[in-house]
């Protein structure tokens, strides 16, 4: 199942994203845009997987030894970072909203205040 | 628009962009079967140009800087805009509350896993470029190991060590630093971000060059932005609870 890998980054993507639109919670909508994100994580390891492929560190290990795509790793654990930092302003803003609207569901929220 | 009519909406559009992705999703080369040429580059390449022996932090730190500059800005700007929400002037500050935690072995046991935390998060960045590891995840590691403060001794004890009068300046520091290294990298007619102070020894903690201060200015920021969260939100958590 070679195809799997690509399913699976498919299939978090998609539900994280039926997560955020049917969401009734702003805190389970920005965890659901997390899970949408996430998908990337699995997408960009699977296609920097090389058959066979060791870590790309090379102390102790022959230079040249096959291993896998060091840059989509480098991408990969930049943003993991990120994310939870952007979480974390996201899980904020739902604090503000609850603080001023007295509820955290987004049907709710029906008005816009300036 | 109401949420059944949304939800009616929104799941035929799902479902083509569901079967969109998989279909290209099938069509790119499969599993393992690599076709990129950089990867394969800079595994030969970053070692014996840059003699480090982590590649992933090579890229993160030398051959993707400023990439990562951008990143770590996204961080900072993320932090601010919390702190902007979260942080009320002339809040109520409890001095302490009652220890949630009873054990004297947790208590010890804690305290002491405190210490061997910290020096394996200094340990995980020092050593970023030779083993696994680096700025980002050795910083998010050394935020937790503080937090373990909390966590086994009382709000007071963490407010000692990671009180925003000295945590803010450092992730100001870790974000500035980051850019001045590679301003300096201009004074020698080199450009912005270029790798200086030559290469050294691989596999030793002489290696690296200029991108080695990255590492350190970016476990510092990282460090620093997640105690600023962890801060702030646990602030949100335990005023209420001291007013109670």
């Amino acid at each position: 199942m070679s195809a799997l890998p690509y399913l699976v980054a498919g299939w978090i993507c998609v539900v994280g994203i039926y997560g955020v639109v049917t969401s009734t919670n702003l805190i389970h909508l920005a965890l659901c845009l997390t899970v949408t994100q996430s998908s990337t994580y699995v997408l960009l390891l699977t296609v920097g997987y090389v058959k066979g492929g060791g870590p790309p560190i090379f102390k102790g290990v022959k230079l040249g030894t096959t291993s896998v795509d060091p840059v989509v790793q480098s991408l990969t654990l930049t943003d993991i970072v990120v994310s939870v930092t952007v979480l974390a302003l996201i899980l904020a803003l739902a604090l503000d909203v609850h603080e001023r609207a007295g509820t955290i569901d987004p049907d709710e929220i029906a008005t816009l205040e300036g | 628009m109401s949420r059944r009519v949304r939800i009616a909406v929104f799941l035929p559009a799902l479902a083509v962009f569901a079967a969109l992705l998989a279909w290209s999703l099938l069509a790119i080369p499969r599993f393992g079967d690599y076709r990129g040429p950089y990867g394969y580059v800079l595994n030969r390449v970053a070692t014996p140009e840059r003699h480090m022996t982590n590649v992933v932090t090579a890229v993160v730190f030398d051959y993707r800087g400023f990439d990562t500059m951008g990143e770590e800005f996204i961080l900072f700007i993320a932090v601010m805009g919390v702190v902007l929400l979260l942080r009320e002037k002339g809040r109520e500050r409890p001095g302490d509350l009652t220890d949630a935690i009873g054990s004297d072995a947790v208590r010890i046991g804690g305290s002491l896993a405190v210490g061997v935390a910290v020096l394996i998060s200094l340990w995980l960045i020092a050593f970023g470029f030779i083993t696994p590891g680096g700025g980002f995840q050795g910083g998010v590691a050394l935020a937790s190991s503080v937090v373990l403060v909390f966590l086994v001794a009382s709000w007071r004890a963490w407010k000692g060590v990671a009180n925003e009068a000295y945590v803010d300046p450092f992730e100001g520091l870790g974000a500035g630093g980051y850019v001045v290294i590679g301003l300096a990298a201009l004074i020698g007619g080199l450009p912005f971000l270029t790798n200086f102070f030559g290469p050294g020894v691989a596999g030793t903690l002489s290696s690296g060059g200029s991108a080695v201060f990255v590492n350190w200015a970016v476990g510092m920021e990282v460090a620093a932005a997640n105690l600023v969260l962890f801060g702030e939100f646990l602030e949100e958590y335990v005023v209420p609870l001291a007013r109670s």
